[in-house]
């Protein structure tokens, strides 16, 4: 079961965050800045998941961006961190070589992407064409 | 207004409230077009939870939205009911979406799976009747559909496998599809055939295999299956594998199948990456509850792995080998584990890590040197995170021992030798648990090496203790009590002296309560030796948490006239509302409550119980020795974790005395003032403490009411701990209570005001303990002989406190005219059953009036004088009565008062009575008048009777200033009320 979902930069800037269980504002932007914390403390021969007080996390680190994904213990780490990965690579597909700024500017469509993978905390689609097509039908409207 | 939410969502992403918005996106999602609406919808799943108010707006637009023609906007629809949806419009949408189940599109039946699952998930009864829809799902045709309708099995099977064992085989051909490649190209990734399927169904299957051979026997063939295909070398492969060895550990074992996956697990732990080799020891780790010998091939690596830099594998393998941690291995896993937390800085980590040694340590320790030092340091970096069980527990097993006798001596020797090395060390500072471990220990066990230790060295070590400013007031209260236990084996001792002397004066009120218990014990060791025996931690106590020894009580109190128990808050309020001047009352009424229950502790002191928690054994005494200070001290004594226990027992004495009392008798009106409400107040509150009190039950009978000490909970908190340890003495006492009563009745209900006698009825009461401990079965004996003394004393005390307040200011007499005060007076030193007719009572007339309880003012053989005052509306009364208790009638008794210059007698300064008949009761009034003014002048008087010889009896009564005021106040009130 997957508890959230985070992207955040070197500088602990928050670029996405989605919560697949109810946490309260203020909490969340500690829980954020811990989070971020931790992974940073990291060198990259250290292994990606950690653990934090009673669920792991699970980090990915794309240039200056951490993918950080929070799972219970009934979570396969390997799977999840895989799972990042896949997200990347769609998100890549559509912006054709995300950055950091498409996900800044595009918030909307990577929360529909993302959406599309993840569902109440269970990974629901990893077909990349399928996580897609609705937002490209979207898109098709927005501009006709 | 799209551009504007995605804004909105930042801010709240980042942390800012922006609750004023999500109307807005409410409101987009129902009028936006198609980007605008899922922009809309977004907001709503980011912004709201599942009990948000604004939800209910919504389903109009999902319901609109699940009917329209358009494929996308049913499809953005269906996608926020999958999000979040209110529960209770769950029958809105429900038939809306069954139907999508059918439509022709891949993505809707998907989705309306994806919105069934989230049904299930919130309200599972809801969609129990299209249970054979999700079949139907997982059969669907496209893979897409199947996928979703997994996430609601894997959810069913895990509440109930047995229910779903006949779909194991099709789960098991999707996942042979699957392994096989036969799902269209595009659901693989990195070339592995739609990994994330075969890890949710290689889930599903190890929950239906487990513990269930036959259904196993359908999976072996795909598990080995899926063991060879996952070979390329990539991370996703691997996480399949895991899964893979995990599901064939689970379900019935099959050798061949298990080797194969011991060798996964080895490829695992010995690979380069670091993620893997985490990935083989959570493996293993689960594994090797199965196989230990798992373990052994892998000893090496996890030896390394016990040193990697990294502290998340160093924490992984720990947790391997807590898993495998047997006697022998104990010591060395133990040291690693502590090692790792000497490094750890994280509290959660702390905890965690302190209780798993914690236990393996009880459950394994090979030396008992071993098991405290290891304990030692447990309490020492657990400090004050750890689960409080710990020490609990490890108190505990020290207290109570193992089978062999010796062994707990050598055990606790080791400790008490330990704890005091480790208090040697100056400016050493432990966790406020570990001293509290410290100072039980040490008062409890440090007899043991007497021999060789002197007692005045631990107590110095603890002494120095109580200085040190990180010390907190809970951890010197423990210590204090440790100190208590040591003295009271020991005589007189200099570094007590000086302790006492100490903080007899300190500021900290708790500090100074054990300082006056502990001074007082040390002058009466017999008591101390009773009150704390050696080595008397385990004694069993039954406690009757409903207080229904009380029942009767209750009813007694009641069929008087008492008014029924009011919950704390409602007796505020009715208060409140009656008083509109200044609230001097809380005052009185605590004062007099205070009282009553120092009464309580006070009488049971001299019980052969084995608490050494009573510390505060003879207050009472101490107090009416010392007037002066009573009122301190009953105050004190609330607060003061003096025991827990044997509280009860007075109790109870009382109630038994009580009933032998007549119908009628004042004693009990006064005992539903103050005391019965706060006996009734027993009655109902035990419940909610009887939690806390189980959970420190073990520590608690050392004598440390911890929590008392610090939180100076209140009365009512005291009170109720001591009450329920009411044990099954109650019930023998009533049996064999018969006789005592009318001993101890006899002894105490003269009102003896001067500390002589009350030492002597202490020390007979003591002896009739003893007598009666050896007469009952149980070796814990009640204190039977409670005796009259609490009402009395409350009430003198109680004007006694009172009398300085008047001179004081007159607002302060204004309390006095409290009826709460006064209350007690009409209680009259009281007498047992057959002596009723010498209970000194006032007429109807004049009880009316504001008056003091009777006083005895001397006594013999034959004759007793008791003295009432009242304050009449014009002058005071002295009410005096003279008792004859001798078995034949007196003739000629003469009272006379003997001339004052400062006070003048109206009715003349002697009365005659007649005759006296044999054990009856007599009075007379005379009316005081202040001639001269004074603050306080002694009237004195006596008495002269004629019985084979001329007797005479001295007696003299105080009066002073504020008995004049008094009623002159009395007065001035009324005419206030009355105009």
């Amino acid at each position: 079961m997957i508890k959230f979902f985070l992207m955040v930069n070197k500088q602990g800037q928050t670029r996405l965050s989605r919560y697949y269980e109810h946490v309260e504002l203020h909490k969340r932007t500690l829980l954020e800045a811990e989070v971020i914390k931790n992974c940073l403390s990291r060198s990259k021969d250290q292994c990606s998941f950690i653990e934090y007080k009673d669920f792991k996390l699970v980090y990915r680190q794309y240039a200056a961006l951490f993918i950080v994904v929070g799972i219970n213990e009934t979570e396969n780490e390997m799977a999840v961190y895989e799972l990042i990965h896949n997200f990347v690579e769609v998100l890549d597909k559509y912006f054709s070589r995300v950055s950091e700024l498409d996900i800044m500017f595009n918030l909307d469509r990577v929360h529909i992407i993302l959406d599309e993978m993840v569902l109440n905390g269970c990974i629901v689609e990893t077909n990349r064409s399928r996580i897609l097509a609705p937002l490209l039908v979207l898109d098709k409207m927005a501009e006709t | 207004m799209k551009e504007c939410m995605v804004r909105l969502i930042y801010c709240e992403m980042l942390g800012y409230e922006s609750s004023f918005g999500y109307i807005h996106a409410i409101k987009l999602a129902q009028q936006g077009n198609l980007l605008e609406k899922r922009v809309g919808y977004l907001a709503v799943s980011l912004f709201l939870h599942e009990n948000h108010e604004l939800l209910l707006l919504l389903v109009n637009t999902v319901v609109k939205d699940l009917q329209s023609t358009n494929l996308v906007e049913v499809c953005m629809a269906l996608t926020v009911v999958s999000q979040i949806f209110p529960r209770e419009m769950i029958p809105a949408v429900l038939p809306l979406i069954e139907d999508k189940l059918q439509h022709s599109k891949e993505i809707i039946r998907r989705k309306a799976v994806q919105a069934l699952y989230k049904f299930y998930l919130i309200a599972p009864n809801q969609v129990q009747h299209i249970h054979d829809k999700f079949r139907k799902a997982l059969c669907d045709r496209d893979v897409g559909v199947m996928a979703a309708s997994l996430h609601i099995y894997l959810q069913m099977i895990k509440e109930n496998s047995s229910g779903y064992k006949d779909l194991t085989e099709s789960f098991v051909t999707i996942l042979k599809q699957v392994v096989g490649g036969k799902l269209p190209i595009d659901f693989n990734y990195h070339s592995v055939p739609a990994p994330w399927l075969q890890i949710q169904l290689l889930r599903i299957l190890g929950l239906l295999g487990k513990d269930d051979p036959r259904t196993s026997e359908l999976m072996y063939d795909v598990l080995d299956e899926s063991l060879r295909r996952a070979e390329i070398n990539h991370n996703i492969t691997y996480a399949i594998l895991f899964e893979c060895v995990q599901t064939i550990y689970t379900i019935h074992p099959k050798p061949d199948l298990l080797e194969k996956a011991a060798k996964c697990i080895g490829k695992f732990v010995l690979s380069p990456k670091i993620n893997l080799k985490y990935l083989g020891l959570k493996a293993l780790t689960y594994v090797i509850q199965q196989d230990p010998n798992l373990a052994l091939q892998h000893q090496m690596t996890i030896i390394e792995c016990l040193d990697h830099p990294d502290p998340i594998i160093k924490r992984e393998t720990l947790e391997l080998l807590y898993r495998i941690t047997n006697g022998q291995n104990v010591t060395v896993i133990v040291q690693k584990m502590l090692d790792y937390l000497k490094q750890s800085k994280e509290e959660y980590t702390i905890i965690n890590l302190v209780s798993k040694i914690a236990e393996l340590a009880e459950k394994y320790a090979p030396a008992n040197e071993w098991f405290i030092q290891t304990m030692n340091a447990v309490f020492s970096i657990g400090g004050d995170v750890m689960h409080p069980d710990i020490p609990n527990n490890f108190l505990r097993l020290l207290a109570e021992g193992f089978d062999d006798e010796k062994e707990d001596e050598q055990l606790r020797l080791y400790a008490v030798q330990s704890y005091l090395g480790l208090l040697e060390e100056e400016d050493a500072v432990y966790p406020q648990k570990f001293l509290q471990v410290m100072s039980w220990v040490l008062g409890e066990y440090s007899y043991i090496i007497n021999d060789e230790g002197d007692p005045e060295v631990i107590m110095t070590r603890l002494c120095k203790l109580l200085k040190k400013t990180f010390v907190t007031s809970e951890t010197k209260a423990w210590i204090m009590a440790a100190i208590t236990k040591i003295a009271s084996l020991n005589r007189g001792s200099k570094t007590v002296d000086k302790l006492i002397q100490e903080f007899s004066t300190s500021l900290d009120t708790c500090m100074r309560q054990y300082a006056f218990e502990l001074k007082h014990l040390c002058e009466d060791k017999d008591l101390m030796k009773n009150l704390l025996p050696r080595d008397a931690s385990c004694n069993d106590m039954v406690v009757d948490a409903s207080l229904s020894f009380l029942d009767g009580f209750v009813a007694e109190g009641l069929s008087r006239g008492a008014a029924p128990y009011k919950p704390h808050h409602q007796r505020q309020e009715e208060k409140l509302s009656q008083e509109k001047a200044l609230n001097f009352e809380p005052y009185g009424l605590s004062l007099s409550s205070s009282m009553s229950s120092s009464g309580f502790t006070g009488r049971q002191s001299p019980t052969g119980l084995s608490f050494g928690s009573d510390v505060s054994g003879n207050s009472t005494e101490m107090g009416q020795k010392e007037m002066s200070s009573l009122k301190l001290d009953g105050v004190k004594k609330l607060w003061g974790k003096d025991g827990y226990l044997p509280k009860k027992e007075s109790k109870t004495g009382k109630e038994d005395k009580l009933e032998a009392v007549p119908p009628g008798s004042t004693l009990g009106g006064n005992m539903v003032d103050h005391p019965l409400s706060e006996a009734d107040q027993e009655v109902v509150s035990p419940s909610e403490e009887e939690k806390e009190k189980q959970q420190l039950a073990s520590t608690l009978f050392v004598g440390l009411a911890s929590n008392n000490a610090v939180s100076l909970m209140g009365k009512a908190d005291t009170t109720t701990q001591k009450f329920k340890r009411k044990s099954k003495i109650s019930e023998t006492q009533n049996s064999e209570e018969a006789p005592s009563i009318q001993y101890d009745a006899t002894l105490s209900f003269r009102p003896l005001p001067e500390a002589q006698s009350n030492d002597n009825e202490n020390i007979q009461s003591t002896e009739h303990v003893r007598l009666r401990k050896s007469s009952l079965s149980s070796s814990e004996v009640l204190e039977a002989s409670v005796s009259f003394k609490r009402p009395q004393s409350l009430t003198e005390a109680g004007l006694d406190a009172k009398l300085p307040d008047c001179r004081l200011s007159p607002s302060s007499l204004f309390a006095d005219n409290n009826i709460e005060v006064f209350q007690p007076s009409q209680v009259i030193p009281s007498v047992v059953a057959s002596k009723a007719s010498l209970i000194p009572s006032l007429s109807e007339e004049l009880a009316n009036n504001p008056h003091s309880e009777a006083v005895e003012l001397c006594s013999c053989d034959t004759l007793a004088v008791n003295l009432c005052k009242v304050w009449t509306d014009d002058c005071l009364l002295l009410v005096l009565f003279v008792a004859n208790r001798s078995s034949s009638a007196l003739k000629n008794v003469n009272l006379v008062f003997e001339n004052s210059e400062h006070f003048k007698i109206v009715e003349g300064l002697s009365y005659h009575f007649p005759v006296i008949k044999a054990q009856s009761l007599e009075s007379c009034q005379k009316s005081v008048q202040m001639e001269k003014n004074c603050m306080q002048e002694i009237l004195v008087g006596s008495l002269n009777y004629q019985l084979e010889m001329e007797t005479g009896l001295e007696f003299s009564v105080t009066l002073s200033l504020t008995d004049f005021i008094r009623w002159l106040i009395f007065h001035l009130i009324q005419m206030a009320n009355e105009h």
